[in-house]
């Protein structure tokens, strides 16, 4: 018995007695996040479609940061990278999330600057 | 017993070959490695997306009043099935790690029926995307789009919902030279033609008080914000005067929706992440037959299992994403 799986999620907030059990937690964690998204993408609280925070609405954060969220458990519970080498994890994690920032943060920049273009420059296009 | 399976040698050497610094085997390294540039791949059509919705951020079409519909009931449901969807998607993945876990046990039974429920999930939600794309394809109100490729849309002001151009179109009768194929390019076809012309469309709309037209423009500011620009009876009878075609459903050239480029992303990459699942259904079926037939119990691991449960999870987790930057955001 070299290690055996890490049974605890939320920092050790959470602990269970069996791989088993971990998985089904995780589960009801997965699902009870994504009833959340469901209701808030069709509730759309006017509190959160109303403010903004750096550009985006704050729902968008919302529906954003829960993704992250639920793409961490996927990864770290499901495709048990919680119970890998750290040298293996961090090459998986942080080799995509640094091509994918850069990406992002050069297209979506560009787009908006596109975006402003097309409204402010002469060009008609929306008739 | 070790949570994940290793199958390098136990003995380890530092300069001398055998040792593995990442505890993980060679297959399991290079599925691990294929799902990441795999994911950079989704990661690049998903910015791509993102890059054309900043681009038309005013005009994009909502998708909560796209995909509003649920096999075998009639209304309007938003997200509810795309909801369902992820939901079983989910549920497969934890039938996956439940197999995976049965394999380090070396329950041979207990895999063979984790296996089949996953098979199950993964053919249900296949199923439920060709559906969703039977009913975005065939499409429910049909929309006209105008001059510059721009989408107008009908709402019946009595009672503020979309209106159907089948519900008010006149039926103009009027002959339309067919193209055949010895009259002229032989090798073009006529491709699709609409129920209705645009002049039946015209007409109906003229002669029907109550039908307004909706633009693709987002209000900005104001009670409306975040819906569609609705343009009151005069804007509505000038606009239409831009109109050229009909546009029923969705094709990869124009669609009622909205943007042009919005049917495209989504045939693009829900067709690509269920091309996915579709492989990923096939891969399964193929480990299970071989759990069956016993050859990881003769092998005396399931490492097969956990790789093909990687890709399998890795499947899910795409679809997490598509599920946010499709449908909800």
């Amino acid at each position: 018995m070299a290690h055996g799986h890490k049974l605890e999620i939320f920092r050790g907030l959470l602990k269970f007695k069996s791989n088993t059990q971990k998985i089904w937690g995780v589960l009801i964690f997965l699902s009870l996040i994504t009833a959340v998204e469901v209701a808030l993408g069709i509730a759309k609280p006017r509190a959160l479609t109303h403010s903004y925070f750096v550009g985006m609405k704050l729902i968008n954060w919302v529906f954003i940061i829960l993704t992250l969220v639920k793409a961490y458990y996927i990864a770290w519970d499901f495709m048990h990278l919680r119970d890998e080498k750290n040298s293996l994890r961090r090459a998986i994690v942080w080799t995509p999330i640094f091509l994918v920032a850069y990406l992002l943060f050069i297209l979506l920049f560009e787009a908006d600057y596109i975006y402003n273009v097309y409204k402010d420059g002469f060009i008609q296009w929306n008739f | 017993m070790d949570s994940t399976v290793t199958t390098g040698t136990a003995e380890e050497n530092v300069w001398g070959g055998g040792n593995s610094p990442l505890g993980a085997s060679y297959g399991k390294m290079m599925m691990w490695f294929f799902i990441v540039s795999d994911a950079l791949t989704f990661s690049g059509f998903l910015a791509a997306y993102g890059f054309s919705r900043f681009k038309f951020i005013e005009t994009w079409p909502i998708a909560d009043e796209v995909f509003t519909h649920v096999p075998f009931f009639h209304g309007n449901f938003p997200m509810i099935y795309v909801a369902f969807m992820t939901f079983i998607l989910i549920m497969s993945s934890v039938t996956m790690v439940l197999a995976v876990d049965a394999g380090h046990k070396m329950k041979k039974n207990a895999v063979i029926w984790y296996m089949f429920l996953t098979i199950i999930g993964g053919a249900i939600f296949v199923g439920s995307q060709a559906w969703e794309w039977g009913t975005f394809i065939k499409g429910d109100y049909g929309a006209v789009e105008t001059k510059g490729g721009r989408i107008l849309q009908f709402v019946n002001a009595e009672t503020g919902e979309r209106a159907a151009i089948r519900d008010f179109a006149k039926t103009i009768p009027s002959e339309r030279a067919v193209h055949e194929n010895k009259n002229g390019i032989w090798f073009f076809d006529e491709g699709y033609q609409p129920t209705y012309s645009f002049n039946e469309v015209m007409e109906g709309l003229k002669a029907n008080p109550s039908i307004l037209i909706r633009t693709e423009a987002i209000v900005q500011e104001g009670e409306h914000e975040g819906h569609k620009t609705l343009l009151n009876r005069e804007e509505t009878l000038k606009k239409i005067k831009d109109g050229k075609l009909v546009v029923e459903g969705a094709n990869l050239i124009r669609n009622e929706y909205g943007s042009r480029l919005f049917a495209d992303f989504f045939f693009f990459i829900t067709g690509f992440h269920g091309f996915h699942v579709f492989s990923g259904v096939v891969i399964n079926i193929i480990i299970f037959f071989n759990v069956i037939l016993g050859t990881y119990e003769k092998r005396g691991h399931y490492e097969m299992v956990e790789k093909v449960g990687l890709y399998w999870h890795f499947v899910d987790l795409v679809w997490v994403f598509v599920f946010t930057f499709f449908y909800l955001v």
